[in-house]
């Protein structure tokens, strides 16, 4: 292999694109400048691109009053972050007391901490799941106060902000998604009895609006139960959450059960594996991988869906928002309010589905 | 043939007695009466939709017959889940396209059913599991996940995972098929041992190379017909039936 081709420095010269095809120029030309008409579009929508960030940079940073008193922003044309410096516990507990807010961050933290351990491979077992499960435990007696535990209660009707907000989430997650995964099992089972009541509930559920579910949950919930049984609202929110979009997970889940080879049911059986191992170690971990980014996105729409809760007097991080700008010193600071709730909406909605991607590329890498 | 223990044949092994099965209102199997023997090694051929898939699927109830008797091992297939489930663990399947559990590793496909079937502690399934793929010749693949390795390989795995549940009887559905030529020998070795080795075989299969070497009895079936059963030097040499010459004519001259 020896024999003496023509020198490859010299090949590798001779392929090399003409120059003003590579690079940030070349690359502008062609996306950019084609045409004459491409180069029309790309000045307007950079002149507009241009009046947006400059107003946004301006309003919010270059002219914005920052401090915590209303006199940080006396005569500034610009955002008052001193509102939301000042009133930031309100946005994040809601009327929580002082000096148990400890509490509430406590359990975010138990939160995160799972999160972060959920997409840590290692740490990606059954314990984990079964952590998960039960979280809604310590979270709920940290929160709203346990005797055992020696914390005091705290009325739920002080629950608010953005702990009211993933609370809600949190649970609606934890227990909507096992009972997804059950109905949308119910819904291809051979007993026509289960078969019926799945798909009777999930179109149901599904032929409804979720403010429809919560106004049931709130008002006519306390109506089924012996008179002296009033559940909270917070609790019957959760309920109407947990219920409403487990219907939804159920077709996400059932979409992954649809994607699974036939074949692999039939290998299980051949085995002698039961029904309920089958489920368990073949069907259930494959179809869920596949719907890791549905499911993730419908969790997504949970977790802003739970803004909804004003409807029935909750005060979620969005509820506080407006409440926030009823506040006698800082009347009428309305689009801070909501710019500041969005960008928390956001931060989570993006780890979210930054979260799932993670995943997703995960098990693609492994199982081809 | 060299079979260990040839006097130890004869129990019989499956016994299907005027077996017939509908697909809704098409008649798949009909009047199916066939016996198998310990250590016997039957092959089936015939043409596509004669119905030999689903004859040997009858066989651990991944089809149902609707009239006549089939006994496997002394354990009558009947709506009883405890005989389905008995039937099951003595009958292992091999199937034309693998079925690897892609999600578990080449050891994870065959220590499940062991371990949840069998309830083997999970080191000893690890240690059967081992062996077995020693024995098919995959043990350096063991943590690899199955989308990793060949058809061949794969094939051999499948094979693994079904032996791990320590088989009566082994059935095979076209296991071949699928396979690239080169890969084709690799799964036929693992099966002839196996036949050697005195393990009680159905084998839907056109590999005529293999049928003739191995086969203690061949099989030919044409519209959900048993058409003929003979011995496979009389059946490739002096076939009695005419639609079996036709097909012997057609798949050994292609
Ligand atoms: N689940 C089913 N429902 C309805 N018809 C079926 C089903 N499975 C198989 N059949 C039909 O039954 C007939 C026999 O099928 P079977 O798979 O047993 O044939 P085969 O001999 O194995 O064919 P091949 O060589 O193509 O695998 C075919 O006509 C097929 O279309
Ligand atoms: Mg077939």
């Amino acid at each position: 292999m020896t024999a003496p081709v023509s020198n490859p420095q010299a090949l590798a010269a001779d392929d090399a694109p003409p120059r003003r095809e590579i690079g940030v120029w070349g690359w502008a030309r062609r996306n950019l400048f084609r045409t004459w008409y491409d180069t029309l579009l790309t000045l307007c929508f950079g002149w507009l691109f241009y009046r947006i960030v400059a107003g946004l940079i301006g309003w919010g940073i270059v002219q914005a009053g920052f401090g915590t008193t209303p006199k940080a922003c006396a005569g500034s044309q610009g955002a008052c972050w001193a509102f939301i410096g000042d009133l930031w516990p309100l946005f994040f507990v809601g009327a929580y007391p002082h000096d148990a807010r400890w509490r509430p961050a406590l359990a975010l933290l138990l939160v995160v901490a799972l999160g972060l351990l959920t997409l840590w491979r290692r740490t990606r077992t059954r314990w984990l799941l079964a952590c998960w499960l039960l979280a809604p435990l310590p979270i709920l007696a940290l929160i709203g106060g346990s005797a055992t535990l020696g914390l005091a209660a705290v009325d739920s009707g002080l629950w608010g902000g953005l702990m009211l907000t993933l609370l809600l989430a949190v649970v609606g997650i934890v227990f909507g998604f096992p009972l997804g995964v059950v109905l949308a099992l119910g819904r291809r089972s051979r007993l026509p009895v289960i078969r019926a009541l799945s798909v009777g509930y999930i179109e149901l559920i599904r032929g409804v609006p979720l403010i429809t579910v919560l106004f049931m949950a709130s008002i006519m919930l306390p109506l089924f139960f012996p008179s002296g049984f009033n559940p909270d609202k917070v609790l019957r929110a959760m309920i109407g959450i947990t219920l409403f979009y487990a219907a939804y997970m159920a077709e996400v889940v059932r979409g992954g059960l649809q994607g699974l080879a036939r074949g692999q049911e039939e290998a299980a059986a051949a085995l002698g594996l039961t029904y309920w191992q089958t489920t368990a170690f073949i069907v259930l971990p494959q179809a869920l991988r596949i719907v890791i980014p549905p499911m993730v996105g419908t969790f997504i729409a949970l977790l802003k869906d739970t803004s909804l809760v004003a409807i029935v007097g909750l005060f979620d991080l969005l509820g506080i928002a407006r409440t926030a700008t009823a506040n006698p010193n800082w009347l009428g600071r309305i689009v801070e309010a909501y710019v500041f709730a969005g960008i928390i909406y956001w931060v989570l909605c993006f780890s979210m589905s930054q979260a799932s991607r993670r995943l997703e590329l995960r098990f693609q890498t492994r199982a081809g | 043939m060299g079979k260990a223990m040839a006097n130890d044949r004869g129990a019989l092994m499956i016994e299907m007695r005027h077996v017939d099965k509908w697909f809704g209102a098409f008649h798949v199997l009909k009047d199916i009466n066939l016996e198998v023997r310990r250590q016997e090694v039957v092959v089936i051929c015939g043409p596509s939709g004669s119905g030999k898939s689903t004859l040997i699927r009858t066989i651990n109830r991944l089809e149902e017959h609707q009239r006549g008797d089939l006994i496997v091992d002394g354990t009558e297939l009947t709506n009883d889940v405890k005989n389905i489930e008995t039937v099951r663990r003595e009958v292992g399947m091999v199937f034309q396209q693998f079925n690897l559990f892609p999600h578990l590793t080449v050891r994870g496909n065959v220590m499940l059913a062991p371990v949840w079937v069998r309830k083997l502690p999970k080191h000893e399934a690890s240690a059967l599991a081992d062996e077995l793929l020693r024995r098919v010749g995959i043990f350096d693949q063991a943590e690899k996940f199955p989308g990793q390795l060949s058809g061949g390989q794969q094939q051999r795995v499948a094979i693994a995972r079904a032996l791990a549940m320590q088989p009566r009887i082994m059935l095979f559905d076209e296991p071949t098929s699928a396979l690239d030529p080169e890969m084709i020998k690799e799964v036929l070795d693992v099966m002839r041992e196996l036949a050697t080795g005195g393990m009680t075989m159905i084998c839907v299969t056109h590999e005529m190379g293999f049928a003739r070497e191995v086969a203690d009895r061949m099989i030919f079936m044409d519209g959900g017909q048993i058409v003929e059963q003979a011995p496979p030097a009389q059946f490739f040499a002096n076939p009695r039936e005419e639609r079996t010459r036709l097909f012997l004519s057609q798949i050994l001259h292609h």
